[in-house]
């Protein structure tokens, strides 16, 4: 199979095209740093959520959130399904943990914005 | 009342140049914001991406504002929210207004302009149909899912691949819209390729280059628009076109600088940034009124806007205590083949503090260029660019030292072609 991709390492945007099998090959890079991407992008491709979540007794309605550290691409919608049962309450400061572990991929959702009581 | 330094605007070009006019010896200053709170529009780009230049670091947007808010509120700056600017003149009267104080009135002995921008609307696009709501421009659309906290629609089309496109086609598919397409008018985004690639790319939504919307349907709602192919004149080819059904248009077609204030203070301005000339302190044409940020030319990074409006608090910090030399010395920037436009635009060497960062933006798309900088014949600076594209500004950095060698009037920045 061949998937083609845009390498992001740097703003060229090489266009490569990476045949998938026993072995990944990677063309159309024109650095070395392409060949790195496409191989994480077909093996472990990652991604920071942003998303915001529902405040209780705040002076805003939403506060914004991220996941502290980078989640499996494939997960990005059971997670965003996560972060909007939830509900936080103020007063909420920058980094709380809003959700602990989320679905155990080690990564905790924490607030990004600052929000005081009503 | 009067002011030493009255900053207009509380967003990051704002906090940053009261920041270093407070560290620069002046205590009597005062922001005037217009929101509820302070951070400017940082405070609904939620998504990161933030920082890497300044801190080195990935923040969110609101991260961002609050490393600069909570320094502002440490340093005693003052400020006034929910505070309209109604009017500026060119003897440093402001007029401004708010729900507990009144009009107020203030003669500030330095003025620091950082209103940032705002989006071009459907008005200024002229697209026919009719007038059903769900057309919104994509950062208005930002602001209600990310701080008010409603959804805009369900079915999406957005017309214009801007960053704030982008981020807005990735932030409406995460919500449970579908985005059905982005349409593009150029041949060229003028966005970020991370952000193609992580907002399009990963959720597999199409981008239509060469494309434009050409009728909006629907009486009360959105019900659909007409795009079609554009020639390389950007006007419709008959025959092309297709109905797409959809609920909402998000419009990301281009930012334009804030400048009503700078108008009515008479401060010259530059009809291609739509924003003031500039000196090598961010001085407008106007004494005493500097000017940093969105409001002078639309930045990609916050952290360029931030590096700019540091500049513009410690030449405004200068202009106030008397020690900042104003005569005829120096030298114009001027643009040559390829270059759009080229700030700051005036350059006194001897009211540089170390260096001075040139920032422009090329006019369309080139591969292997050198990016060269002519004082006369002489070439003072040139470096090679594999790709360079009018969506990614540029930017040269200049020592003190470079500057004051300058013989000509006019240093002249150019794009040439690589000799083989």
């Amino acid at each position: 199979m061949i998937k083609k991709m845009t390498c992001i390492s740097c703003p060229l945007g090489c266009q490569l095209e990476v045949e998938v099998g026993e072995n990944i090959k990677v063309s159309g890079n024109k650095c070395k740093r392409g060949e790195e991407y496409a191989k994480n992008e077909i093996t472990n491709p990652k991604r920071i959520i942003t998303s915001t979540v529902k405040v209780e007794g705040g002076d805003k309605p939403l506060v914004s959130v991220k996941t502290d550290r980078e989640i499996p691409k494939d997960m990005i919608f059971e997670i965003m399904k996560e972060i909007n049962k939830i509900k936080a309450v103020a007063p909420i400061q920058i980094g709380d943990v809003i959700i602990e572990n989320v679905l155990g991929t080690g990564a905790n959702v924490v607030a990004t914005a600052k929000i005081n009581g009503a | 009342m009067k002011r030493d330094l009255v900053v207009i605007g509380g967003g990051p070009a704002g906090l940053a140049a009261a920041i270093e006019a407070k560290k620069n010896g002046i205590d009597d200053i005062l922001i005037l914001e217009r929101d509820k709170r302070l951070g400017g529009i940082l405070q609904q780009c939620i998504h990161n991406g933030f920082g890497l230049h300044i801190f080195k670091e990935q923040l969110t947007g609101p991260e961002y504002a609050q490393r600069f808010i909570d320094e502002v509120e440490k340093l005693g700056i003052e400020y006034k929210l929910d505070t309209m600017v109604l009017h500026l003149s060119e003897n440093k009267h402001i007029t401004a207004l708010n729900p507990k104080d009144g009009i107020i009135e203030i003669d500030a002995k330095a003025v620091i302009l950082a209103m940032g921008c705002r989006e071009r609307t459907r008005g200024a696009l002229n697209i026919p149909g009719s007038r059903p709501a769900g057309v919104f421009t994509a950062g208005a659309a930002q602001r209600f899912v990310n701080m008010e906290g409603y959804m805009v629609g369900k079915k999406v089309v957005i017309l214009g691949s801007g960053d704030i496109g982008l981020i807005m086609a990735r932030r409406m598919t995460l919500e449970g819209a579908e985005v059905k397409m982005v349409v593009e008018l150029m041949p060229y985004s003028t966005g970020l390729k991370r952000n193609i690639v992580q907002c399009l790319e990963d959720f597999d939504i199409p981008l239509l280059f060469n494309h434009t919307v050409t009728r909006i349907h629907g009486r009360e709602r959105l019900e659909g628009v007409t795009i079609a192919k554009v020639d390389e004149n950007r006007r419709p080819i008959e025959g092309t076109e297709q109905y797409i059904e959809c609920d909402t248009l998000l419009l990301s077609v281009g930012l334009i600088p804030e400048n009503e204030l700078s108008r009515e203070a008479n401060i010259n301005l530059n009809s291609v940034t739509s924003g003031a000339y500039v000196n090598e302190l961010m001085e407008t044409s106007v004494d005493g009124i500097f000017a940093c940020g969105n409001v002078v030319h639309v930045h990609d990074l916050v952290d360029y806007v931030t590096e700019e409006s540091f500049l513009a608090g410690y030449g405004a910090a200068k202009y106030i205590k008397g020690e900042y030399i104003k005569n005829e010395k120096g030298f114009f920037t001027k643009t040559g083949f390829g270059i759009r436009y080229v700030v700051p635009n005036r350059i006194n060497p001897q009211n540089v503090k170390d260096k001075v960062n040139f920032y422009m933006r090329v006019n369309d798309v080139y591969h292997n260029v050198d990016l060269v900088v002519r004082d006369g014949d002489k070439i003072i600076y040139k470096v090679r660019r594999n790709h360079v594209s009018p969506g990614e500004m540029e930017s040269v950095k200049l020592s003190k030292d470079v500057l004051r060698e300058v013989k000509s009037c006019e240093l002249v920045f150019a794009l040439e072609e690589v000799a083989k």
